[in-house]
């Protein structure tokens, strides 16, 4: 076990579990976008920035990569980190004044949109923060998304912006984006994702559309389980 | 060097020098990008499928590093150094000579696949400003009354 102090709050620790966590567990909290339980954190959007005290010195660090260490005092509201916490949530602003979610989190921070950045209208509502790339590679495992460019001109998409032969049209991209960038849209039995229209199955006990064709081939290709069985939804199971 | 007609074996040769291990990513693109001018897409899908790793991660290499072009590129590759010195000393204004004289706009390739025309930083070279470099040969103290000549020279 590891001892430090969150905001002012003693704290034990389970050695090798981040600041965030450790934060998360005692009930303080502090605002993320790109942190999710299921994948591995990247320090991505970084606003879970905090100031952390050794001894006489203190620095700002991104708590979801930073692991704990004994005898650290942890603050997540001092003026520092509300300053750079302020600055990193201007920046998303101007980024992508069309996200709801960032706009609301503004708000919630108190944080106005600045004259000095110039608002972006060709960057959607993505704050490039790998999310659904690390899912679709690591959790669904077909990597039918990535980076394209670098810079300015980057953008997360399918390869060559065509639509993707390995993409089973799951959507989990669309569910793990935390400002609602990934259009998906639904309609009976097709759906829309990244270009590309996938026909869906009904299922064979109540009949409603409830997953892509390619999704239940796909799972009964890694699982084994015949597709028959799989043609059932969740609720009729 | 000649633009190479792309065929299935040749991608394949080169793939088969390199060893069918991630870290050859960089060193099969660069091949290709030498043997074919710039990374066809059959190309980049043949080298996925051999070091096992899917398209979109290919991609993603093959579109951040600026050495590598997805665009067909001209039989001549034209940079008009854009550094501070060449700038400083017009850089410019060789720029918009070229683009007049091959009629075409900066990142774009002539009808007759000669030359593409692009902006780069600095060639490293800024003593002798402002340079062009063709196919890897320096052009330096460049003014724009001598392009045409030295264009002529690669037509033929």
């Amino acid at each position: 076990m590891v001892n430090l102090v969150i905001d002012g709050k003693k704290i034990q620790a389970k050695e090798g579990i981040t600041l965030l966590e450790a934060a998360r567990e005692n009930g303080i909290d502090i605002p993320t976008l790109c942190s999710h339980e299921s994948l591995e954190p990247s320090g991505a959007c970084r606003l879970c920035s905090v100031e952390v005290t050794k001894g006489n010195r203190s620095k700002i660090v991104t708590s979801c990569i930073y692991t704990v260490e004994e005898g650290i005092k942890v603050n997540t509201e001092s003026e520092r980190v509300k300053k750079v916490r302020k600055l990193i949530m201007e920046l998303l602003l101007a980024r992508n004044p069309d996200s709801d979610v960032i706009i609301e989190l503004a708000e919630k921070l108190g944080v106005k949109p600045q004259k000095r950045f110039l608002p972006d209208h060709d960057k959607g509502k993505c704050i490039l923060c790998r999310l659904c790339i690390k899912t679709c590679e690591t959790i669904v495992g077909v990597s039918a998304i990535g980076f394209s460019s670098r810079g300015a001109t980057k953008i997360v998409g399918t390869p060559f912006d065509e639509e993707s032969d390995v993409c089973i049209g799951c959507g989990a991209c669309a569910y793990v984006c935390p400002t609602g960038h990934i259009q998906m849209e639904t309609t009976g039995d097709t759906r829309t994702i990244w270009g590309r229209t996938f026909k869906m199955t009904a299922c064979n006990v109540c009949g409603r559309y409830f997953a892509p064709e390619d999704q239940l081939k796909y799972i009964s290709q890694k699982t084994g389980v015949p597709l028959k069985e799989l043609s059932t939804c969740t609720s009729c199971r | 060097m000649n633009t190479q007609k792309i065929t299935k074996n040749k991608i394949k040769g080169i793939i088969g020098r390199h060893e069918a291990e991630k870290t050859s990513l960089i060193a099969i693109l660069q091949d290709m990008q030498n043997e074919f001018r710039y990374l066809p897409k059959e190309a980049l899908v043949a080298v996925g499928k051999h070091l096992d790793m899917p398209l979109a991660r290919v991609y993603e290499v093959a579109t951040f590093y600026n050495a590598f072009s997805l665009k067909p590129r001209g039989r001549y590759l034209v940079e008009v150094c854009a550094g501070t010195a060449c700038h400083v000393k017009g850089g410019f204004n060789l720029l918009a000579k070229l683009e007049r004289e091959l009629k075409i706009e900066c990142g774009q390739t002539t009808k007759d696949g000669t030359f593409t025309l692009e902006q780069v930083r600095c060639l490293g070279c800024c003593s002798l400003a402002p340079v062009v470099r063709i196919d890897n040969d320096i052009h330096a103290y460049l003014t724009q009354d001598k392009i045409p000549r030295i264009l002529k020279k690669y037509r033929k």
